[in-house]
This record gives structure tokens, sequence and C-alpha cells, in this order.
């Protein structure tokens, strides 16, 4: 079994309102899977379903090879989007709490507990009550309560609002460090650079349905358009485009470099190779700059969603 | 530790570590103290105050009729007109001036006036109208011949023995007594839902604003949250009630102590004593022990348990479920209300109708509707109430009480994770079946 959570023709709706139609996704063990779509699409009812939160209206959801059931709660840790703590309750007795509810025992959430907060260096926020600590302390504690209870799947939404840069690499370290101990982790936000940094698979969700999903690397390969930016030095900077378009597609580029030299974007032809462009533009100029137009995530989502 | 105990014990710690919880627990009692103590204390202040009062009694029907006492004390003024006799009131300082004018018999009760510088109170004026009354009956009663010996002679108390087929002895005392139990236990539980139901869904209510919900129904069901609350809330309350009773017990008896007087024997309660000493005989109030005995006090423990329980239970779920459906205090006033209002009815039925007629056919029936159970049949069990009829209540409330949780348990775990609009009736309904 290569997937740890698999979602079938999951459907979802609420009167009249449908949040989820057949939606299918396999989440393979030891990933982070982006999960990916506008506002009001459907993320949260999906993340609420594998919590078992709310239940589907059909579909069902496999768990480690397993029908979804109450005691897989222990092997989950959410992370909401929208998310608290107890406001005048001491930090370290509401992380026991939380934990113990997860089906530690009171003991083993203790070294739990005083392990992430000696990793985080926050050991001092012990006996401190959560109204004296600010948000972005607030928020690592309950980074902490996700993860404390090592869960097989964890389940973040929007883990980095709220923190300040450091702080979100701190986090990104300890989700990264999580997939290495085994952890298979679902990442919804709207940073895309984190998920391009981050994921290893991707799915988009609009107006309900699954539009898009697969590795991430496969998806790129597969929107991208066989462009690739260059910069060539050459006096006659005319001549030598009207030479490049005979040949190929060519729009004017905009990027820094050092030089003044010749921009361009060129599109190669379905039967076109990189190597011929590459010996074509030497032959005829002095190349500083050759590089692939990679599509990122941010047009691949803006495409997408458009296009639905 | 399974979910439950865990959620019951952090309710239960929440509530009973928080300040004001605290505070209230160990301020009320001292603050009810104090306000008794200060009402007792001001009674027996104000009757202590004495008073002079001029009579100016031209007739001379009632020189024996008012007699002073320790602290009304009579003046009586003769051959002085009215007006000298107002003015010498008023210098002195007395409290009032009662003028009998110079009239035949028949006519002069319609024109004795009684000036005084303040309003003088009801009880006061009452007293000393029947004095008056009585004094000018007598001597119209002289007058006719009659020999006042006599009447006194004639005067006659009936106290009817009660009995019930089976030979059960009761009497209006016992009347008052499984009155007095009735009440009590009714108003026990319309305070202890009102002031812990209203508990219960702020803690839901926090739990929304604070946005942990979602963290704490990925981990556990949110029935068990909302049972949980309840009943972690309920000991907190529980808790807190036994305290009350204690200290106040303790505090009643401190401030007797040092206000100088027994609070148990407050003027008024003089009064009742000296009553009963005449009126009540011995015999009678070795009826009363036996009435006292007679209670069916087991049945009465055992339904109090029962009903109380049940019947907080159905109430509470409803406020857990209003708690989840609003965001904020100010939203659930509007879904308050129809909760309060089956509460107040049953008050009212229990208060008038079951001690007029505990087992007439508006008593029955609301002792059957669930909303009004707990209360009414908890007034109309000392009254006795046969064995079937209390199951078979208690049975309709049970299921009342698995439904509504059932239905709240729906509404809370959709409205919890529902934030900003405030919901119609219709979106409860429409909760329900989600």
């Amino acid at each position: 079994m290569n997937n740890l959570l698999e979602v079938n023709n999951v459907s979802k709706n609420f009167g009249n309102f449908s949040a989820l139609t057949n939606v299918s996704l396999n989440i393979p063990k030891n990933s982070i899977f982006g999960l990916l779509g506008p506002n009001g699409a459907g993320k949260t009812t999906l993340i609420r379903i594998i919590n078992q939160i709310t239940f589907p209206d059909s579909g069902n959801v496999m768990f480690d090879g397993e029908l979804l059931e109450p005691n897989h709660v222990k092997f989950i840790g959410y992370l909401p989007e929208e998310r608290g703590l107890y406001k005048s309750m001491r930090v370290s007795e509401q992380a026991l709490y939380l934990a113990q509810l997860k089906g530690l025992s009171f003991l083993e959430a203790k070294k739990q507990l005083k392990y992430w907060f000696e990793k985080l260096e926050i050991s001092d926020w012990w006996d401190k009550k959560v109204q004296e600590l600010s948000k972005g302390m607030a928020q690592k504690i309950q980074f902490v309560v996700t993860v404390m209870h090592r869960p097989k799947l964890l389940i973040f939404d929007e883990p980095f609002s709220g923190f300040d840069p450091i702080n979100a690499n701190v986090i990104k370290d300890e989700i990264l460090q999580l997939r290495e101990e085994g952890a298979t982790i679902i990442f919804s936000t709207h940073r895309m650079e984190s998920v391009e940094s981050l994921c290893d698979n991707i799915a988009l969700i609009d107006k309900s349905q699954k539009i898009l999903d697969g590795r991430l690397s496969e998806i790129k390969r597969k929107h991208k358009t066989n462009s690739f930016e260059v910069g060539l030095i050459t006096k006659q900077k005319t001549a030598l485009k009207k030479l490049i378009s005979k040949r190929f597609d060519v729009t004017n580029a905009d990027f820094k470099s050092l030089e003044d030299n010749l921009k361009l974007n060129i599109k190669l032809g379905l039967n076109d190779s990189s190597d011929e462009l590459l010996s074509f533009l030497c032959q005829n100029s002095s190349v500083n700059h050759f590089k692939e137009l990679i599509p990122d995530i941010n047009d691949i989502f803006i495409q997408t969603v458009n296009n639905n | 530790m399974n979910h439950l105990s865990l959620i019951i014990k952090r309710e239960y710690f929440a509530k009973v570590k928080n300040k004001s919880f605290i505070l209230m627990t160990f301020l009320s009692p001292l603050i009810m103290a104090g306000l008794m103590a200060l009402i007792v204390y001001l009674t027996s202040l104000n009757n202590e105050k004495e008073r002079i009062i001029s009579v100016l009694d031209e007739t001379g029907f009632l020189n024996d009729a008012l007699i002073s006492t320790k602290y009304t004390t009579y003046n009586f003024l003769e051959g002085i007109e009215l007006q000298s006799a107002k003015i010498i009131t008023n210098d002195n300082a007395y409290y009032g001036l009662l003028y009998i004018p110079d009239l035949p018999l028949d006519l002069v009760s319609e024109k004795i006036k009684f000036f005084s510088k303040d309003t003088p109170s009801l009880t006061f004026v009452n007293n000393l109208e029947s004095k008056i009354e009585s004094r000018l009956k007598e001597i119209k009663l002289e007058n006719s011949g009659v020999d006042l010996s006599k009447i006194e002679n004639a005067k006659t108390y009936v106290n009817l023995n009660q009995e019930s087929f089976q030979g059960i002895k009761t009497s209006k005392v016992s009347s008052f007594m499984k009155l007095a139990f009735g009440l009590a236990s009714g108003y026990l539980l319309f305070m202890f839902i009102i002031i812990y139901g209203n508990l219960i869904m702020r803690s839901v209510i926090e739990e929304k604003t604070s946005r942990i919900i979602e963290v704490i129904v990925s981990s556990v069901k949110p029935i068990k949250l909302m049972l949980g609350k309840i009943f972690g809330t309920s000991l907190a309350g529980i808790t807190q009630f036994a305290i009350w009773v204690i200290l106040l017990g303790v505090l009643l008896i401190i401030s007797s102590q040092f206000f100088g007087f027994d609070v148990f024997t407050t003027p008024q309660q003089d009064v009742v004593t000296e009553v009963m000493n005449n009126k009540i005989n011995n015999s009678e109030l070795q009826a009363f022990i036996n009435d006292f005995r007679s209670l069916p006090i087991l049945n009465l423990i055992i339904a109090f348990i029962l009903f109380f329980i049940c019947g907080y239970l159905l109430y509470s779920s409803m406020y857990a479920a209003i708690g989840a459906a609003v965001d904020n205090e100010t939203d659930s006033q509007q879904f308050i209300l129809p909760i309060i209002m089956p509460l107040i009815l049953a008050i009212y039925v229990g208060g008038f109708t079951v001690l007029e007629d505990p087992h007439g056919p508006v008593s029955i029936i609301f002792s059957y509707i669930p909303f009004t159970s707990p209360v009414v049949m908890l007034m109309r069990i000392p009254f006795g109430v046969p064995l079937w009829e209390q199951i078979l209540s208690l049975i309709i409330l049970v299921i009342t009480f698995m439904v509504i949780v059932w239905l709240a348990a729906k509404i809370y775990r959709v409205g919890i994770l529902m934030y900003g609009k405030k919901p119609s009736y219709k979106d409860l309904l429409k909760w329900m079946r989600y």
C-alpha cells in the first residue's frame, strides 16, 4: 500500500449547495501533498471529512488501507485555519489536555511536550496563560499541539499565517523533518512559493471539483510551453532579432542583466530541440543568458482556475 | 482516561479555578447573609421605635380600649379643643393624634380621625382600627343588653382533623410543609437551570470565539464534548451550591452572635410562636411530627433526584445548542426566551394550580408535559401521586431528553463550525437535517 490516504468519489452537499462533487485523491505515504484551490472551493470541507468532523454524503475515505473510522483520529494531527486556544488556561495544561484527547497518556504527553518545547526553545512559556502570549507565540504552541502525538498524517491549513519570516522558516524546517521521520503531510495554503518549495504532489480543487492533480514536477512539465529566455550580446540587435524570427517564434523579454544585451523569449516548434536553438544562437551571436521558462505554480493555478 | 472524563475534568476545573466564579462562590453568601441580617436588624429597629399617640376622646368610649404597651404610649388629652390638641401633639413631636368627636354611638364610627405628620404604616392603622372597632362593638352589644361573658364562652374554634381513607392523618400544617417542599424544589430546579444553563452556553460560545473548537472536534465527537461540558459545568454548579449552603449556614450563626440577637426568632416569629402556643395544643404538635414522618420521604428524595437531573439535563442541552448556534451572548436572547417560557409557566402552574388542586386536570397535564413536568411533578409529589404516574412522567421526560440531546447535538455539530452569521430558526431546522 503506497497511499496513506485514499479519497474515493467523495461528494458532500449542504442543502442545495454542493461543497464537493465526486472528488478522488490519492496521497502517497511519506510525501507532502499540497491541497490548493480558491476560497470556497471545498478544501476545508474535504479536510473536515478526513478529520471526521463532517461526513460525506457519498464516497469513502481509506486510511492506511482501512475504511476511515473514529479510532484513526489519534493517527491524524490537524492544524485548522480557524484556530485558537483556551485563553485563560495555562499553555502546558491545555497542550497536555489536547494531547490526551488524541490518546496519549498523561506521562507520555508530558514527555513529548517537554521535547518540543526544548526543541523550539519555548520552555519558559510552560506556565504562561495563552492570553499573555503574542499571536505568533500562540501559533507555535498550536503547531506543537498538532504534532506532539506523532501522527502518521498531518494536515496543515495555512500553517505559516501569523509567523514572521524567521519563525515561518523554523516551522517549515520542522515540517520537512517530520516528513523525513515518516509522516505524510497534507498542506493547504494560498502561498504558492511555499507550495513550490515543499510539495511533492498537489491537487487543485475549484467549485467543488478536483480539476488537476499529480506530481508537482509532472504538472509543471505538462504546463511548460517549450519556451526559453535568452540574452544575446550583439552590436546589431534589430538585425539579429529579425534573423531569429525567421526560424523561431520570438517575443521581447524583460529580465535583469549586467550587460546591455538583446533579451528575447523564444518559443520552440514541436520538432525543435533546445540544442538546435542554442547552436543556432551561438552561430549568430554570443549567448550570456539561456534559461528554460518553467511555469510556476502560481501561473498554473490561475490559468487552470480561469479555464475552469 | 477516556475522552468524556477528560472533558468533564477540564470543564470542571476551568469553571472552579475561574476568578469570577470563586469570587461569586464566596461573596454571594456573604452578601446574602449581610442583607438578611440587615433586614432583620432594620425590622427590629422599626418595631422597637417608641411611639406616643395623643388621644382626644370626646366620647370616653375608648378609655379602657387603648392600653399603653412597651413601644406605644397613649396619652389621653382631656378638656381641650381639637385645635390645641393638634398643636400639643405637633409641638411634642408625638407620632399622631387620634380624635373621636362627641357624637352618638351609631354615628361616631364614621367620623373618627387620625392626624399625623407622616403617613402611618398600614399595620399600625389596621391595629388601631381593630382596637376601636372591637371596643365600639362591645359597647353596642352591652347597650342592647347582651352579656359579654356569654359571648366569650360561646367562642368556638374548629380545626378539621383530616384523614385519608387509608387512615393517613394530615393537617393544614402538613399541607404547608408539602407546599414548602414543592415550592423549594421547583424553585431550586428553576434557579439551577437558569444559572448553570447560562454558564454552559457561555462556555460553548467561548470555545467558538477562541476558535479552539475545530481542534477539539478533530479529536472527539461533538456530542461527547457537549455532554462533557454539561456534566462538568453541573458538577461545578453543585460544588458552588454546596459551598453556598454551608457558608450561608455558618454566616447566619456568626451574624446572629455578632448582632446580639437571635436571627431565628425575629419579632415576627415571636408572634408566630405566640399564636402557635395559643392555638396548637400538644396533640397537634404530635400530629405535626406525625405528618412529617408520614410524608413519602424516600419517594420524595428519589423523585427529586431523578426529576431534577433529567429536567436539568433537558434544559442544559438546549442551552448548549444555543451556545453553538450563536457567536456571542447578545445574539442568544431570541433563542433563550422560548426556553425560559415553559419554565416560567411551570413555576406559575406549580405555584398556583398545583397548590390549589394538586390532582386537578391542569396539574396532571402539566406534570406529564416534559418541559414542565420536572417542576410541576416535584410540586405534586408531596401531596401523594401514584407511583405509576411518576414513572410514566419520568419515562416521557427521559425520552424527550434523549430526543432533545440528539437534536441539540446536531445543531451543536453544525453550529460550532459556523461563524459570522446569526442563524434563524429556519437555519436551525436545516442543521438538524444535515
